[in-house]
C-alpha cells in the first residue's frame, strides 16, 4: 500500500469514522422510527374521533398527518435501509461472526417493516374510495406493527448490550443458537418499553409542539386547538410513565451493566453510599463541578444507601467506555429533560381536570411549544447512554467494537458525503411538510368530485383556518 | 433439502420478488427520467405516479428481507460480499436514499421541490439497478474470495458485472414498461399504452442483445456458471426464459397484449433467468469457493428463518395481495 493512503486504511481511523457515520445516520433514523411507531396512533385517534363524533376539524387534522406520515415513513424506510447495509459496510467483523444471532429479531421485524409499508400505503391512498370506518380499520395494522417493529429491533440492540441465547464456538462464531434467549434477553423486556414510550413522547411532542406555536400567534381555531391537543394528550399521558419506566429500566442497567451505570453517573470508586452527581465532568478518576447528593444514587439503585454500586476504576482501562463525561451529561439531560416533560403534562392534567381547557398561561404554551425539540434532545441522549455506554464494546463482553470494523477504505469521504446528503434531506423534509401544513386543504369530506377546485364549502371561518396551520 | 438449502431458496425467492417488483419501480423512474417535458411525457410521468406510488415502500421491503435474510442464514457471504464490493454497494444506497426520497418529496409537494426531486428520482432509478447488477455480476464471477476482502474496485468493473449492471436497468424498464402498459389500457390512455408499448420492444431487444453478450462474458469469466446454464437443468430455465421472452415479444408485437398473457410471459423470461442462475450456481454461493452449506450459519438460526419465512406467508403475502388488488382496481389514489 502506498503510504500516504495507509492512514485512511488504517482500522484505527476507521473505528472512529465508522462509529460516527453509524451515530449520525442512526441517530437521524430515530427519530422517523418514533413517528413511525407514533404518530400513525396519534392519526388514527383523530380519524377515530372524527368518525365517531363526525367532527371535520378532526378528519381533516387526520387527512393532513397522513400526508406528514407519508413523508416521514418514506425518509424513515431509506434511512432505515442505509442502516441495514451499514451493519455489513462498516462492521463486517460483527456480522460475520455474530449475524446468525443477532439476525433473528431482524427478520422478524421484516415482517412488521411489511406490514407497516402495505397498510400505509391502503391507508394513505384510500381516503377517497374506502368507505369510512373500513379506511380506519385499514390504519390500525400500521399502529401494532410499528409496535411489533419497535419490539424486533430494540431486541437485537439489547442483545448487543446483554447478549444471550449462544456459545462461542472455536472458530469465533456463534453456534448453539437459542432464538427465544437472543431475543428475550435480559434488556429486551426494558429497553423496548423505553423506546415504544418514548416514540410516543417524540412524535407527541413535536406534533403538538406545531400547533402550540400556531396557538401562540394567535390563531385560535378549532383546528389548531385540536391539533394541539391530540398529540399532546397522547405524550401527556406517556410523559409520567416515562420516569417510572426509566427508573426501572436504570435499575436494569445497575444490574446487568453495571460499568455503563457508573459511567452514567460517573462513579469512579467501588463502594456504598454513592452520591448522585447532577453535572459536572469525569476527569482524572473523579467528577469535577457536580452537584452531588449524598447516598441518592445507591437508594435509587437499591431502595438504600448501603447498595454497592461499582466504580470505572475496578474496570480495566481499556474495558472503560471512551468518554464517561458525555455519558454522564446525556443522561442528565435526559432524566432533566423527561422530569421537565412530566410536569408540563400535570399541568396540563390539572388544568383539563378543573377546567376542560389547555391552561390560559403563555408560558404554558412555550413550553408546549417548546418540547417537541426537548423530547427529540431527550431521545438522542438516552440513545447516547446506551451505545457509547457500550463502549469499547459492540457485543458487551464477547467482540470489540474495534475488532468488528472494516478496513475498507474511504470511510471519512462516506461520512463527510454523508452528512451532505442527511442535511439536505432533513432540510427538504422540514420544507415539504411546512408546505403540506400551510398547503390549502384540497381534499374536501368524502364524495367529493375528483379534480374539483379546493373546497369552500365550511365558510368563512373554515377557509380562514385554511391558512395558518404552519407558518 | 438441507436447513441451508431451504434458506437459500428463501433468500433467492426475496431476490426474485425484488427484482420483479423493486425492479419493476425503478424502470419506472427510469421511463419517468427519460419522459421528457412534452404533454405526452407529462401523461406518461403521471402514470407512473399513479402506478408506482401506492406500491413502492411494499417492494422495497423485498430488498430488507433479502439483507435479513442474507446476514443471519449466510453470515461469512454477507461480509464477505460487503467487503469486498463496498463501492458499488455504497453508491447502490446513495441510489436507494435518493430515489426513495426523489419520489416521496416530488409526490407530496407541487412547487420548487418538484422538479429537481423529480430529476433525482429518474437518475438514481437508473443508477442503483446498475450497481446492484454490478455486485450480481462481480459474485458470479468469482470475483469474492470466501474470506472476504477481495479486490475493491477490479471485482466490479470487469466486463461481466457492467455487462450485468447494464442488464439489470434494461430488465427493470423492460418490466416497468410491460406492467404500464396494462396500467395504461386500464386507465383508458390508448395513446400512453403505445407509447410503453414501444419502449418494452426497445428494451426487449437491448435486455436480449445484453443476456447474449452477457453468455459469452460468463464463457470468458464465470466459467463454473456458464457451464451450469449449459447443462441440466440450468439449460431448461434458459430455454423456458427464451420462450418466454419471445412469446411475450411476439405478443407485444401483434398487439395482443391485453387479451392474452404478455405479463406473464415477461415476467417468466426473467424469473427463469433469476432461478436458471441460482441452479447453475448450485451449490456454491459464492462460485466457487464458497458453497450454500458452508456458507450457512448456526442451525437454529436457519430454522429461524425458515419460520419467519413462514409466518411471512400466511401475513405478509395476503396483505400483498390486498394491496395490489385495491391498487389494481384504482381504490388507491
Amino acid at each position: 500500500m502506498e503510504p500516504a493512503l495507509a492512514p485512511i486504511a488504517d482500522a484505527g481511523t476507521n473505528l472512529l469514522a465508522a462509529r460516527y457515520q453509524m451515530a449520525f445516520t442512526l441517530g437521524f433514523h430515530i427519530i422517523l422510527a418514533c413517528f413511525g411507531v407514533a404518530f400513525p396512533a396519534i392519526m388514527l385517534i383523530a380519524e377515530y374521533r372524527g368518525r365517531k363524533r363526525g367532527d371535520e376539524e378532526a378528519l381533516r387534522l387526520a387527512r393532513r398527518w397522513s400526508k406528514a406520515v407519508a413523508v416521514l415513513f418514506a425518509v424513515g424506510a431509506v434511512s432505515g435501509t442505509v442502516l441495514s447495509f451499514e451493519f455489513g459496510l462498516l462492521w463486517p467483523g460483527m456480522m460475520d461472526r455474530f449475524g446468525d444471532a443477532f439476525g433473528i429479531a431482524f427478520a422478524i421485524e421484516g415482517i412488521f417493516f411489511f406490514l407497516e409499508a402495505i397498510f400505509i400505503a391502503i391507508y394513505i391512498y384510500g381516503w377517497k374510495r374506502l368507505p369510512g370506518w373500513a379506511h380506519f380499520w385499514s390504519g390500525v395494522p400500521i399502529a401494532i406493527s410499528g409496535i411489533g417493529g419497535a419490539l424486533s429491533v430494540v431486541a437485537a440492540n439489547a442483545w448487543m448490550n446483554t447478549p444471550a441465547g449462544f456459545t462461542l464456538g472455536s472458530d469465533g462464531r456463534v453456534e448453539d443458537v437459542q432464538p427465544v434467549d437472543v431475543l428475550f434477553n435480559t434488556s429486551t423486556f426494558h429497553e423496548f418499553v423505553h423506546m415504544w414510550v418514548a416514540a410516543y413522547l417524540v412524535a407527541g411532542f413535536l406534533v403538538a409542539s406545531i400547533y402550540a406555536f400556531q396557538l401562540l400567534r394567535g390563531n385560535h381555531t378549532r383546528y389548531n386547538r385540536l391539533g394541539f391537543l391530540i398529540p399532546f394528550t397522547v405524550a401527556a399521558i406517556g410523559a409520567p410513565i416515562q420516569l417510572i419506566v426509566g427508573d426501572f429500566a436504570a435499575r436494569d442497567v445497575y444490574e446487568d451493566q453495571p460499568t455503563k451505570f457508573a459511567a452514567m453517573e460517573c462513579v469512579y470508586e467501588t463502594g456504598d453510599d454513592q452520591a448522585e452527581n447532577i453535572g459536572g465532568i469525569c476527569t482524572d478518576g473523579e467528577v469535577k463541578g457536580a452537584v452531588s447528593i449524598r447516598g441518592l444514587d445507591s437508594l435509587l439503585a437499591g431502595f438504600s444507601t448501603s447498595t454497592v454500586v461499582k466504580g470505572l476504576n475496578d474496570v480495566p482501562p481499556d474495558l472503560q467506555p471512551p468518554t464517561p463525561t458525555t455519558i454522564h451529561l446525556s443522561f442528565d439531560a435526559m432524566v432533566g429533560i423527561g422530569t421537565f416533560l412530566a410536569l408540563l403534562a400535570v399541568w396540563f392534567a390539572i388544568s383539563w381536570w378543573r377546567r376542560r381547557d389547555i391552561p390560559q398561561s403563555r408560558w404554558f404554551l412555550r413550553a408546549g411549544a417548546a418540547s417537541g425539540v426537548l423530547a427529540v434532545i431527550a431521545l438522542e441522549c438516552g440513545w447516547m447512554v446506551t451505545e457509547i455506554g457500550r463502549q469499547p464494546w459492540i457485543v458487551s463482553g464477547y467482540l470489540r467494537t474495534e475488532d468488528a470494523v472494516t478496513n475498507a477504505q474511504g470511510i471519512w469521504w462516506a461520512f463527510a458525503l454523508t452528512m451532505l446528503i442527511y442535511i439536505g434531506l432533513a432540510l427538504v423534509t422540514v420544507y415539504v411538510l411546512r408546505g403540506l401544513a400551510s398547503r390549502p386543504d384540497e381534499e374536501a369530506p368524502a364524495g367529493d368530485i375528483p379534480y374539483a377546485p379546493p373546497s369552500e364549502e365550511t365558510g368563512a371561518g373554515g377557509a380562514r383556518d385554511r391558512g395558518g396551520t404552519v407558518g | 433439502m438441507t436447513r441451508a438449502d431451504i434458506a437459500a431458496v428463501i433468500l433467492w425467492t426475496g431476490v426474485t420478488l425484488y427484482a420483479m417488483f423493486g425492479g419493476a419501480d425503478f424502470g419506472g423512474g427510469m421511463w419517468d427520467l427519460l419522459a421528457g417535458r412534452s404533454e405526452r411525457g407529462e401523461r406518461a410521468r403521471s402514470l407512473i405516479d399513479r402506478s408506482i406510488a401506492p406500491v413502492w415502500e411494499a417492494n422495497h421491503v423485498w430488498l430488507i428481507f433479502v439483507l435479513v435474510v442474507l446476514w443471519t442464514a449466510f453470515p461469512s457471504v454477507f461480509s464477505a460480499v460487503m467487503t469486498t464490493l463496498y463501492i458499488p454497494l455504497a453508491l447502490a444506497v446513495l441510489g436507494i436514499v435518493l430515489r426513495g426520497a426523489g419520489f416521496a418529496f416530488r409526490h407530496a409537494l407541487p412547487g420548487p421541490v418538484r422538479t429537481p426531486a423529480t430529476r433525482v428520482f429518474g437518475i438514481s432509478s437508473v443508477l442503483t439497478p446498475f450497481f446492484m447488477g454490478t455486485v450480481v455480476g462481480a459474485v458470479a464471477s468469482g470475483e469474492v474470495p470466501a474470506e472476504g476482502a477481495g479486490d475493491p474496485t477490479g471485482s466490479w468493473t470487469g466486463a461481466l458485472p457492467l455487462l450485468t449492471g447494464v442488464m439489470f436497468v434494461a430488465v427493470a424498464a423492460y418490466i416497468a414498461a410491460i406492467f404500464l402498459v396494462r396500467d395504461a389500457g386500464a386507465a383508458g390512455e390508448q395513446d400512453l399504452q403505445g407509447y410503453f408499448k414501444q419502449r418494452a420492444l426497445a428494451m426487449a431487444v437491448i435486455g436480449g442483445a445484453a443476456a447474449v453478450a452477457g453468455i459469452f462474458a460468463l464463457h470468458e469469466h464465470a466459467r463454473y456458471v456458464y457451464d451450469g446454464l449449459t447443462s441440466w437443468p440450468g439449460i431448461v430455465l434458459v430455454i423456458g426464459s427464451g420462450v418466454c421472452g419471445l412469446t411475450a415479444l411476439g405478443l407485444l408485437l401483434t398487439g395482443r397484449m391485453l387479451s392474452w398473457g404478455a405479463r406473464p410471459a415477461a415476467v417468466g423470461a426473467v424469473v427463469t433467468v433469476i432461478w436458471g442462475y441460482f441452479a447453475a450456481a448450485f451449490p456454491y454461493m459464492l462460485p466457487t469457493s464458497l458453497t450454500i452449506t458452508d456458507a450457512a450459519g448456526d442451525s437454529a438460526a436457519l430454522l429461524a428463518v425458515i419460520v419467519v419465512f413462514g409466518a411471512a406467508a400466511v401475513t405478509v403475502i395476503p396483505a400483498l395481495i390486498l394491496l395490489y388488488v385495491l391498487s389494481q382496481r384504482s381504490a388507491l389514489e
